[in-house]
């Protein structure tokens, strides 16, 4: 298990040095100077959610390129991959440029559906660098580099600063477990009669990240995996502790997509989401809040980073234009703009998030994220891996999994049994391998 | 008739058999029974089965009564009751989301309710009326956005049914000395009754779908049969699964229109006099 996590510490540390600017910054003019007109490229990444993202690509990332971008945004990246296998089988493509989490470009069988980058990456690599630990995750277990890395993102909590003398004793708001964070909760509910620790749970693929919040933060916290001990005492243990959180937590909840809205309304003083979807409260209302980690629970600190990166399609109409805009969207300039606009993190070397032109929230978020790393006991989770379009019906089972045990107080134990078996089916029907922080499968990830 | 049969074939046959063998089949093609077996343990199955018929039987008798009131109230020579059909009708032309969102506004923690009450210092704290516990606020919020957007509806067609009968009919039972209560209960009622049949089988069909009112009120807080069918075809993907659920949906429809047609049969004298 240590030998399989131990080259994605490295990497994660990589990260690290990059968001935080660490590395001298090298040249940041481009590799191809001027260039011709690229024509029109065919851009599609379901990171660009909700509307006002694609619109501030389009206005300020795009901008400026030799070339007409169309850029779409489905709401999950099932859609962008089963639309890839079908071009595929079809044999007739439409996308230019691809733009997926690690784990979507694992479940496309890239030697069949994907350019080999690796001559544009040497010609990137005369003016700019990327983290070895994440080129070689674009590798995606060959010798050859199907994606570049994009964008990197983390998962944080934001706290409203009123809510701070509410501490329980002894407790570092930097460093809490999830008992603690309840004994908050409490807290601050016998001082203002309202329930206001906020958690992302609306339904629905256009809803809230809370999914993600089990998955990479709750289960590795208290069983050390994702998917192996799903339905350990470990797990029962951790559910317990979700009810009690939840019995200090705001019951509007359930219609929360994006945590920014309740922070900025008041309706809630502390709350856990993807880093993007606090953008706009850090950004209107930044002096008011403050970026944390997620809590720690018995077996450590779990964590889910989100890798992105940027991919040809072996049929793409139009090849070159598609590089040209993979060139330009890894420029420094450009690398800033779109982690600004998507809220995330750059990918290429020395790309300094603390300098001028960078939105402060970016580099408070980045330096939460920077605790994650830092901390010894550390649990890295990846987003699934190789699921493809079984992701959705992946992602279901732990909202649905949610639903019964806390919201309808049903049994634990025949709840978790129930959802394993969905689980189950979804890994063997993707025959998805197990992914970080669960130790390495031969065949399909098995719940113990 | 030729042409009707075809296009109920082409536009009701075909895809109805179509549900039903996606519903049946798994995502492989072969014949099976397990989407049932999963629908019967799914998430919130048994209550959004629950909640569905909650809506209808409070919904539906609730609609009807306000809507003959309405109607009978539009029949008398009152001043600006052509003033009173163009306000009610006006939520027809609302589309149903749009209407979900209104009362969002109305309803929600934040919403234009609480800050009411606060401001006359009601209540303390906003009351939680959507809160996904609790049920009776939910049914309420439900049931009032979706009865202003649809009684036009049964209004309009209460009424077409209402102006169809002979104004002679009243006028002898007010001869015979009928009060304004018994001329509706023993002469425009029984007349009524194809048309109230008309207006259950068509509100009821409608209210077996309800969704986006739902879904934009309260999320996952009140499930219903169709906001678990749209879950299951675009959250999760899984077209078995959506195609069971809607082949439930149709399943009760057709009960609940069967029961109609059988119990408000009206004798065919009544139209042969």
């Amino acid at each position: 298990m240590h030998a399989v996590r131990k080259p994605w510490v490295v990497g994660a540390a990589l990260l690290l040095t990059v968001a935080c600017g660490g590395t001298p910054a090298p040249g940041s003019t481009s590799s191809g100077g001027t260039q011709q007109n690229a024509g029109r490229v065919e851009f599609v990444s379901s990171q660009g959610q909700p509307a006002q993202e694609v619109q501030d690509m389009n206005g300020k990332v795009l901008a400026g390129f030799s070339g007409t971008v169309d850029f779409s945004s489905q709401p999950t990246e099932s859609q962008d991959i089963d639309k890839v296998l079908a071009e595929h089988l079809a044999g007739q493509g439409t996308i230019d440029l691809l733009g997926l989490t690690h784990g979507g470009f694992a479940s496309l069988s890239p030697a069949d559906t994907l350019t080999d980058l690796t001559p544009l990456l040497q010609r990137l690599g005369k003016d700019r660098s990327f983290p070895q630990a994440l080129l070689n995750y674009g590798k995606l277990g060959t010798s050859k580099q199907y994606y570049i890395p994009w964008m990197q993102a983390t998962y944080v909590m934001v706290v409203n600063k009123k809510a701070l003398p509410y501490l329980p004793k002894g407790a570092n708001v930097n460093a809490l477990t999830y008992d603690q964070l309840i004994a908050w909760g409490q807290a601050i509910q016998k001082a203002t009669g309202e329930k206001l620790i906020g958690l992302p749970a609306a339904p629905g693929t256009k809803g809230g990240l809370l999914h993600r919040f089990l998955q990479g933060y709750a289960y590795p916290s208290y069983t050390g995996t994702e998917i192996t001990n799903f339905k350990s005492p470990d797990a029962v243990q951790m559910w317990q502790m979700l009810k009690r959180l939840w019995a200090v937590t705001n019951p509007q909840s359930t219609t929360y997509a994006y945590m920014q809205d309740p922070l900025e309304s008041g309706e809630v003083w502390v709350a856990w989401d993807h880093q993007a979807r606090f953008q706009d409260a850090l950004d209107k209302m930044g002096d008011q809040f403050q970026v944390v980690p997620a809590p720690a629970g018995p077996r450590g600190l779990g964590y889910m980073s989100v890798i992105t990166g940027l991919a040809i399609p072996k049929n793409a109409p139009n090849r070159a234009g598609a590089e040209q805009l993979l060139d330009w969207l890894t420029r420094p300039k450009q690398q800033i703009t779109t982690g600004a606009t998507l809220g995330f993190f750059p990918t290429v070397e020395g790309v300094n998030l603390s300098g001028s032109g960078v939105p402060g929230y970016l580099a408070s978020e980045s330096a939460a994220s920077g605790r994650y790393l830092a901390d010894k006991k550390g649990i890295p989770a990846l987003l699934e891996v190789g699921l493809g379009s079984q992701g959705d019906a992946f992602h279901l089972a732990y909202q649905d999994l949610f639903t019964r045990i806390v919201l309808r107080d049903q049994d634990i134990t025949s709840s978790l049994d129930y959802e394993a078996g969905q689980i189950q089916q979804a890994l063997n029907t993707a025959k998805a391998v197990c992914w970080p922080p669960d130790p390495p499968s031969t065949g399909p990830c098995q719940i113990k | 008739m030729a042409p009707a049969v075809l296009f109920l074939l082409v536009f009701l046959g075909w895809p109805i058999l179509g549900a039903l063998g996606v519903a049946f089949q798994t995502a492989a093609g072969q014949w099976t029974l397990a989407n049932v077996q999963r629908l019967v343990h799914d998430t919130d199955f048994g209550l959004a089965v629950r909640n569905t018929l909650l809506l209808l039987v409070v919904i539906i008798p609730l609609e009807l009564a306000v809507a003959l009131a309405m109607a009978a109230l539009a029949q008398t020579r009152l001043r600006g009751r052509g003033l009173f059909l163009y306000a009610w009708s006006f939520p027809l032309a609302i589309s149903d989301l749009a209407a979900g969102l209104v009362w969002l506004a109305i309803f929600t923690q934040h919403g234009y309710l609480n800050s009411l009450l606060q401001d006359l210092r009601v209540v303390p704290h906003p009351i939680g009326f959507l809160n996904y516990d609790n049920l009776p606020g939910l049914v309420v919020a439900v049931v009032v956005a979706e009865t202003w957007r649809s009684i036009s509806l049964v209004m309009v067609v209460v009424m077409s049914g209402i102006q169809s009968i002979p104004a002679e009919l009243g006028e002898a039972a007010a001869v015979m000395g009928a009060g304004a209560w018994r001329r509706f209960r023993h002469v425009t009622l029984p007349l009524l009754k194809p048309t109230i049949q008309v207006a259950l089988i068509l509100r009821t069909t409608a209210a077996f779908q309800v969704f986006a009112v739902v879904l934009a009120l309260t999320g996952s807080g009140l499930p219903v049969l169709a906001t678990k069918t749209e879950s299951w075809a675009y959250d999760a993907r899984n077209y078995q699964m959506a195609a069971v659920y809607a082949v439930l949906l149709l399943a009760f429809s057709s009960l609940g229109t069967l029961l109609y047609l059988t119990g408000l049969r009206t004798p065919r004298q009544v139209f042969q006099r």
